[in-house]
């Protein structure tokens, strides 16, 4: 029996193009971790396991800390600053390993660009699914610190965007990064990168802890905004000011697709 | 390729495609166009069905008729008995059905192929010939780049010879040989040197180091005066001329590397 193809019927059809293109790039990412739904808890494991290890453990000798004018016990005080740690280590690892991969190995661009997608709405598709990634991170992490008691405020829950705004930050410049790699050696840049900065993020410690002449360095590290911003929402301290640290993202973002943009334009379609 | 796929910009002249431009219609164009790459670039992260399924939504079929086309390209590229398997265990042969398949989801005018039986066995190629026969049946322009002659001649109606990015020779299969070669050639192998008096008894030959080829019209006429001319070669063999002859008849023996 010889299958025949219906050619001229054209379901579907040639020539409807969608609306929002970039979310099939979304479509495939989520296609492709249905089975790797391990791999995905894998994922906020770490910074849980700083969260009890660091905070509860630790926390006990430490005692309180005090955080907005009030005093807190120091797990609480951990906690969001890991919220937005873990939206970092998501969006990054996405943008990084994974895109490194799709970029070079699988050739997964190459096969969208000979579609109707563009090149804006694969960077696009691929940010977007880093960022909810980010996200289910966050979110995750947050209804872990609810059940161990170290969320008070309502106010918490704006750190779910908060870490959605990290997330495409830290993704987008992730994949500016890895558009300049040549091997999985390079890698180790990557890791080597984000040891410091999780660490001089003020994740552990308010910025008060740290030498004054490391101070501006501190600031200038993008997870400390992440921290910040994530503390403050989540004991309801925000004020304007941290309208500075949104800036600093939306910055990043900006910067970092125009950037991955203009990269793969060179490696893909020259 | 990657220029008439519309990816690359153009690096000069100018290209239409269904008489739009790419540089202004890109995506209108890659809507009715289907591209099978040289190099497979399947998605290993999924299955053969979800491939076409992925595939298919990103020309903007909705998920329902997504499937239902996958389906039925399965059943077009004999992988139904493998929708759900990953897509790296899948033989050559496979993998380029499915590639194939896959450059069908949006029911393309245009099937744009980069050489796609290299590295096939005869079994493999033979079938993916027969279903690229069937396609342009069906009324689909294949455009296809290949290096084997016998592939170009099986399924190209118009056929145009590159060397080195210059057009050397365009038309039909049948046209060109007719053109460039003679009807038959001549295949003949001498122990101690080729007679000289070969080649005023040929109006065209060719000296390879191992045999001599004759260009003639007619070979078992040709091979029959021969040896009543008194040269007798210690092999022949009389074979119909074919486009690899054309081919190298315009290009050269000489390797392009």
């Amino acid at each position: 029996m010889i299958a025949l193809l219906n050619l001229t019927q054209g379901r579907g059809g040639p020539g409807s193009a969608s609306r929002f293109p970039a979310r099939h790039v979304f479509e495939r990412n989520v296609l492709s971790y249905r089975r790797l739904w391990l791999v995905f808890v894998a994922g906020f494991i770490e910074p849980v396991f700083y969260l009890l290890g660091l905070g509860v453990g630790l926390g006990q000798l430490v005692g309180e800390v005090s955080v907005a004018g009030t005093s807190v016990e120091y797990a609480a005080f951990v906690a969001p600053g890991l919220i937005a740690a873990s939206a970092m280590n998501a969006a990054v690892f996405d943008s990084t390993f994974n895109f490194f991969y799709k970029l070079k190995y699988a050739k997964t661009f190459d096969a969208m660009l000979v579609t109707p997608l563009r090149l804006g709405d694969v960077v696009s598709g691929e940010v977007a699914w880093s960022m909810t990634r980010s996200g289910i991170y966050a979110t995750i992490f947050l209804a872990i610190a609810t059940l161990l008691g170290l969320i008070e405020s309502w106010w918490s829950l704006l750190t779910i965007p908060a870490a959605l705004l990290i997330g495409i930050a830290f993704s987008a410049v992730g994949t500016a990064l890895t558009s300049f790699m040549r091997s999985w050696h390079d890698f180790d840049y990557i890791q080597l990168g984000l040891q410091p900065l999780f660490l001089a993020s003020t994740t552990f410690f308010p910025l008060s802890v740290y030498p004054e002449w490391s101070r501006p360095i501190v600031q200038a590290t993008p997870l400390y905004h992440g921290v910040t911003l994530c503390r403050n929402l989540a004991f309801g301290a925000q004020s304007l000011g941290d309208l500075w640290h949104v800036a600093y993202f939306v910055a990043m973002a900006g910067l970092g697709v125009a950037f991955t943009k203009g990269r793969l334009r060179s490696l893909l379609m020259d | 390729m990657k220029m008439v796929s519309t990816v690359s910009p153009l690096t000069e002249g100018t290209l239409s495609i269904f008489g739009r431009l790419p540089e202004r219609d890109g995506r209108e164009i890659r809507q009715r166009m289907g591209v099978v790459p040289q190099e497979d670039n399947l998605d290993q992260e999924l299955t053969v069905k979800e491939n076409l399924v992925i595939y298919a939504r990103y020309f903007g079929l909705s998920w329902s008729d997504a499937k239902a086309r996958a389906d039925e390209l399965l059943e077009f590229a004999k992988l139904t008995d493998r929708a759900d398997a990953k897509v790296d265990p899948l033989s050559g042969g496979m993998k380029r059905r499915l590639t194939i398949a896959r450059s069908l989801v949006n029911d393309p005018e245009l099937v744009l192929l980069d050489e796609p039986t290299t590295g096939l066995d005869p079994q493999a190629r033979h079938l993916l010939w027969e279903r690229l026969y069937r396609l342009k049946e069906q009324g689909v322009t294949l455009l296809l780049t290949t290096h084997y002659m016998d592939e170009a001649e099986q399924l190209s109606d118009r056929l145009l010879v590159m060397d080195e990015g210059k057009i050397v020779a365009v038309g039909s299969p049948t046209e060109l040989i007719a053109q460039h070669v003679t009807k038959e050639v001549l295949e003949l192998r001498f122990t101690d040197g080729t007679p000289d008096a070969l080649h005023t008894l040929a109006h065209r030959t060719e000296q390879l180091p191992d045999r001599v080829l004759v260009y003639v019209g007619d070979g078992d006429a040709a091979l029959a005066h021969m040896y009543n001319e008194g040269i007798s070669p210690t092999g022949s063999l009389i074979r119909r001329s074919t486009l690899e002859d054309v081919f190298l008849a315009l290009t050269g023996r000489s390797l392009n590397e």
